[in-house]
């Protein structure tokens, strides 16, 4: 009896990983697959670009985990990116002597401040994320067509220093893939080696007992969309610089590939789990898939199509995956 | 010092309505467990809520190892060394066994503010292992077994220095071989000092564990014995507060033929192999241990759940169930166990929830009549004597055993053959309870055929004119109520398989 | 025993008669159309506000279906992406020689499986959620509309189609005349037939409703197949409204129709809301847009106020909850 139960328990927690390796798995042959067709894809400079051109989504959502792990969702980010990008892009317009430090700090406090706004109505008022987000998305996307007057900062109006925070490189390697690494490290530490960061894992797996044991609920809410927003404004000046414009409608439906790459990457919607390591497959995925798509020359038009198809493909395997293994357990107590 | 590690005087807590613990009192000594017994509603949980600071008491003090206390909220409760399990493991299921020991008091380094995961995984595993536990510290808590949670509760408990610990049904959901590990861990943290409050419906665990018993009733304190000094009858009589035998109606019923038999069911996992029939006019108890597969059992047999296997014959034809409505539409009706989150809306009315398992009478091609809406409600709360000012007064206003007769009228108003009750008097107050069985009797004299599911030994023996007793998914005996006795049952209940 | 006499008269409260959401609706209702008046002094005629109505009752036809969804509790982001699938789909078809009345009913076809698939997903995974089925499908759906279609613009429909959008009858846009119609059934569904009573007892307690004999899955499927077949017939208005059609059409109009669900008072966690306060405020957030229209406010302005709009009625109608003034 004891040695099926523990036996039982193997099973139930590697789910996970089976999971992972799945996907992972699934990432190799689609690898091997597009390398049979077009060779020039695992060259150097080609997954030197597909890394480069991931690395705004990864920031994204290693932001976009902790609020669904806390059973949320933002869909403002896609607005809040276009807002702090086209700040700064004005700033830089007029200031074009601006350091770019000064840039991603402009627009990151900027993406602070609008997480803060959201971190407000999830945490503070009854309003459910997806709600709240939905509207302030409206009002950041409002605001943003407002400030800019409807008109493009382009790239001849933007100093060439700005435009090298994310065509720079250092020792080789872009500084868009040295900041997601450093950001990736940072928010793995966070997560999974501070007493913050656990706090949001146990906010998300249950509330209720998260109050009753102490835990400030509200504030680890407030954190973690404050967190989203200050990422998402960090991302926005990425994004303008590197594509050297801002536009009002810049990023717009892009949360959906955020919250796509998440769910891809084994984050439950339920809230409560969520790992660096599953998330960054998720974002892979996705990546090699924005990357490949043209390399086989699959039509740009097919692209969404194909992206909505393997997202739902996941969750739906992912669930009967989970179903099977507790479906087995229960044959394994019946022994 | 005082001789007494934790002490109450004088508790009284009043919620809106309600007393809910009337001048109750209570001494726990270092190194002692001590049974908390009494009826549900008897205030048991409020007083368990006020020593860890989830309500705070209107009136009363608290002493702490003789010094006076104030318990403002879970926090300071926790500091003083006071830990509790709940009935209901209040874990969070995605964190890792090391989390939830270690959660809100984990080993941080005073430096970096790290975490010391390495730390905290060995000590959490000497814990474990301590407690003979049969799992890895690092193992994922939605893994585990309820039993295993509760291992995880006290090692928890442990980690927190706890003195005292309060254990809430701890054995309500375990098996008989789990409990007995359940028993040896709490001799053990006796035996080095610990102080156990141990809540419990049943008498076993009483008997095996405790070295003295508290009683409340009403909440009001009872009394207080030493195990060994009380006999059955009078820790009954004090529970209850009567004589039982007065709390049941006569059976003068005569049953008349069979109308439900089930043969070979099974699902794999729950229960397997269970034959039994039923005829008009009886009422069948259907006991074992809570996890003997009984709710499951009847849920298959009401369409809720699917079976893997057997037969199900109504009236001497096959029926196939796959819905509730199936079920309905057959005739058989279904009380659930949780009447708030199962049996009722309880932002609705009255008239609404009475009516919704019958929509077909009350509407003609889809339309709703609300006159006959209200016509019905009327006659079926006044037939089952629901306390209630209107027919629109809101299912959450109303008291537990009023909730639990408007799920009973929700039941007669389809046209019901057979009738399953899944612990109709939970959390039901006495004078309520017994007009649930009055009901119960009136319905069976009516010609309905009744099962009732229940784990309260005195229900089943005054009720039931026959009992079939459940154990890990299997029926180990049947009896009529004549021949039954609390001793037989039992042993059918918690007997190990040969 | 002591037998209470239950009452069955229903007691007439002055106060729970006025703390009612569409009262508020109403007063905002009326305080718009009387600033529009101000600010332009053809508005209050006839025509100006028939006209006017042309302009956003196509969305509304999919804010009566959500209204249904989001009191399960549920929410369907796949709306604006059906709408273009299905124009989509309805402009090549015509384009390919299909007889235009064909085309059309391929069209509330396409709108029926959309929604069916959706309901069919959300019943047999719900661990998934309707959030992540919808949202996944509004990629694929729109995603689909582009491999037909890809970057182009479909149209050349026959002249009779525009009278969809554009044409009167007896004086009464045809829009509107359906439109009224329409939201008389659905709110006649909603409040005096079993249907809608179960739709309620799903959305305030779904174990316990399927423990009372409701079909909570069937209930489902059809609400979110009707929601698709409601979004195609929106879709039917929009193409003949603009003539042609491209796969990058209603981007944009779940948020519009949640928005006008939720402020008419309809709550988000499921169970309460009723069909008068969301009609009432799909004409609220439509006369808005049109008066902001006319004192040239920019559409971004408008987006700015629609977003607070939404935040500020969900906010004040959970303090109304809070209050105890809870009502169906």
């Amino acid at each position: 009896m004891a040695e099926n139960k523990s036996k039982t328990v193997l099973n139930r927690g590697s789910v996970q990983k089976i999971r992972e390796l799945g996907l992972l798995g699934f990432i190799v042959i689609l690898s091997v697959f597009i390398q049979c067709r077009n060779p020039s894809f695992l060259t150097a400079e080609n997954l030197n670009d597909l890394i480069t051109n991931t690395a705004i989504l990864s920031l994204l959502s290693v932001g976009m985990m902790m609020v669904i792990i806390t059973r949320g969702i933002d869909l403002s980010i896609g607005a809040t990116l276009a807002l702090s990008g086209m700040i700064t892009a004005m700033t830089v317009r007029s200031h074009p002597a601006l350091s770019p430090f000064l840039a991603l700090l402009l627009g990151t406090t900027i993406g602070l401040l609008c997480g803060i706004v959201i971190g407000f109505l999830v945490a503070k008022t009854s309003i459910l994320p997806i709600i709240a987000t939905l509207g302030m998305m409206n009002v950041f996307r409002g605001m943003t067509f407002l400030i800019s007057g409807g008109r493009w900062v382009s790239a001849h109006q933007m100093s060439s220093s700005f435009k090298h925070i994310a065509t720079g490189s250092i020792f080789g390697v872009n500084h868009l893939i040295l900041i997601a690494i450093i950001t990736y490290l940072i928010f793995y530490y966070f997560i999974n080696h501070t007493r913050t960061g656990r706090k949001i894992y146990a906010v998300g797996s249950n509330p209720q007992s998260a109050r009753i044991s102490g835990i400030n609920v509200d504030r680890t809410l407030w954190l973690v969309y404050a967190i989203m927003g200050a990422l998402t404004g960090l991302s926005g000046v990425l994004w303008v610089s590197k594509f050297a414009s801002a536009q009002s409608n810049t990023a717009m439906g892009y949360e959906m590939n955020v919250i796509a790459a998440c769910v891809v990457g084994g984050v439950s919607i339920a809230g409560g789990t969520g790992k660096v390591s599953g998330l960054l497959s998720g974002v892979l995925l996705l990546g090699i898939l924005n990357n490949a798509l043209p390399l086989l020359n699959v039509s740009p038009f097919w692209q969404d199509a194909i992206q909505g198809g393997i997202i739902l493909l996941a969750v739906i395997v992912g669930a009967l995956v989970r179903r099977n293994t507790d479906k087995k357990n229960l044959i394994g107590r019946e022994e | 010092m005082s001789k007494y590690i934790l002490e109450l005087k004088g508790i009284t807590k009043t919620f809106p309505g309600v007393k809910a613990l009337d001048n109750v009192c209570f001494q726990l000594k270092p190194g002692e467990i001590h049974a908390l017994m009494g009826e549900n509603g008897a205030g048991k949980s409020t007083f368990i809520k006020i020593i860890t600071g989830v309500h705070q008491p209107d009136e009363g003090e608290i002493y702490f190892k003789g010094e006076q206390v104030v318990i403002d909220n879970p926090n300071d409760s926790k500091k003083l060394g006071i830990a509790a399990i709940y009935q209901h493991a209040t874990s969070y299921p995605d964190l890792s066994v090391t989390e939830n020991i270690f959660i809100g008091h984990e080993y941080i380094c005073p430096q970096t503010k790290r975490l010391l995961w390495k730390k905290m995984n060995a000590k959490a595993q000497e814990y474990l292992d301590e407690l003979g536990a049969n799992f890895e510290s690092t193992t994922m808590m939605k893994a585990l077994s309820v039993a295993q949670q509760q291992i995880v509760e006290i090692a928890k408990a442990l980690s927190a220095n706890a003195e005292v610990i309060i254990m809430d049904e701890p054995t309500s959901s375990l098996t008989t071989s789990e409990s007995e590990d359940l028993y040896r861990i709490a001799e053990s943290l006796r035996d080095s000092g610990t102080s156990i409050i141990f809540i419990s419906h049943r008498f076993e665990d009483m008997y095996r564990l405790a070295d003295i018993v508290t009683v409340l009733r009403d909440s009001k304190y009872i009394g207080t014995w030493g195990v060994n000094e009380v006999s059955n009858e009078d820790l009954i009589k004090a529970m209850v507060g009567r004589e039982i035998t007065q709390l049941f109606p006569e059976k003068k019923r005569v049953l008349g033929k069979e109308i439900l038999k089930v043969h070979g069911l099974g699902k794999i996992g729950y229960f397997s192999d269970i034959s039994f029939t039923l005829r008009k006019g009886e009422i069948l108890g259907l006991t074992g241990l809570v996890g003997a597969g009984r709710t499951e059992l009847c849920q298959a047999i009401f369409g809720i759940h699917s079976y893997d296997k057997g037969h199900i014959y109504l009236e001497g034809s096959e029926v196939e169930i796959n819905h509730p409505s199936d079920a309905m539409q057959l005739g058989i009706g279904y009380l659930p166990e949780d009447r708030q989150a199962q049996g009722l809306i309880l932002e609705w009315g009255l008239e609404k929830n009475i009516s919704l398992s019958a929509l077909d009478k009350i509407s003609r091609n889809g339309w709703l009549n609300k006159k006959e809406e209200i016509k019905i409600a009327k006659r079926l709360a006044d037939k089952v004597n629901v306390k209630a000012r209107s027919v629109f007064d809101l299912a959450k206003q109303l008291s537990g055993g009023n909730q639990q007769k408007v799920v009973v009228a929700k039941l007669l108003t389809a046209d019901l053959k057979i009738i399953i009750l899944d612990e109709p008097t939970k959390g039901v107050d006495v004078g309520a309870k017994s007009a649930i069985f009055e009901i119960m009797t009136d319905l069976a004299v009516q010609g309905y055929a009744i099962i009732m599911i229940s784990s309260e030994m005195p229900e089943i023996l005054g009720m039931s004119d026959r009992i079939l007793v459940m154990r890990e998914g299997r029926i180990t005996a049947e009896m009529t109520g004549e021949e039954a006795s609390q001793e037989r049952i039992l042993e059918a209940a918690m007997k190990k398989t040969a | 025993m002591s037998s209470v006499n239950i009452q069955t008269e229903k007691k007439f409260s002055l106060q729970t008669f006025f703390f009612q959401w569409e009262w508020l609706l109403l007063l905002i209702f009326v305080m718009i159309n009387i600033i529009n008046a101000h600010l332009s002094p053809y508005y209050l005629n006839t025509f100006t506000l028939l006209d006017a109505t042309m302009g956003f009752l196509d969305k509304a036809f999919i804010a009566l279906p959500m209204a249904f969804v989001i009191i399960f509790g549920d929410i369907d982001i796949s709306v604006g992406s059906t709408v273009a699938l299905s124009s989509v789909v309805m402009a090549v078809l015509y384009n390919a020689g299909v007889p235009m009345y064909l085309a059309m009913l391929a069209c509330l076809s396409v709108g029926l499986i959309c929604g069916f698939i959706n309901g069919i997903l959300i019943v047999k995974f719900k661990e998934l959620s309707a959030i992540i089925v919808t949202l996944s499908t509004m990629i694929l759906y729109r995603g689909i509309a582009y491999i037909i279609l890809e970057n182009q613009a479909a149209g050349g429909f026959p002249q009779w189609f525009s009278f969809l959008g554009w044409g009167y009858i007896k004086g009464i846009p045809f829009i509107l005349a359906l439109f009224a119609v329409t939201a008389l059934v659905f709110a006649f569904l909603l409040h005096k037939t079993t249907f809608g009573r179960k739709v309620y007892a799903i959305g305030n307690n779904a174990v316990a409703s399927r423990f009372s004999g409701v079909k909570v899955d069937k209930m489902k499927v059809i609400v979110f197949t009707l929601t698709g077949f409601m979004t195609a017939v929106a879709s039917l208005f929009l193409t003949s409204k603009m003539g042609s059609t491209r796969p990058n059409i209603a981007s944009g109009y779940e948020l519009d129709a949640i928005a006008m669900v939720v402020l008419g008072g309809v709550s988000t966690s499921g169970g309460k809301g009723r069909m008068i306060g969301v009609i009432l405020s799909i004409f609220i957030v439509g006369l808005l847009r049109y008066g902001l229209g006319l004192i040239n406010v920019s559409s971004q302005i408008v987006l700015i106020i629609i977003g607070l709009l939404l935040i500020v009625s969900v906010m004040i109608s959970s303090l109304n909850i809070r209050m105890g003034k809870s009502k169906e």
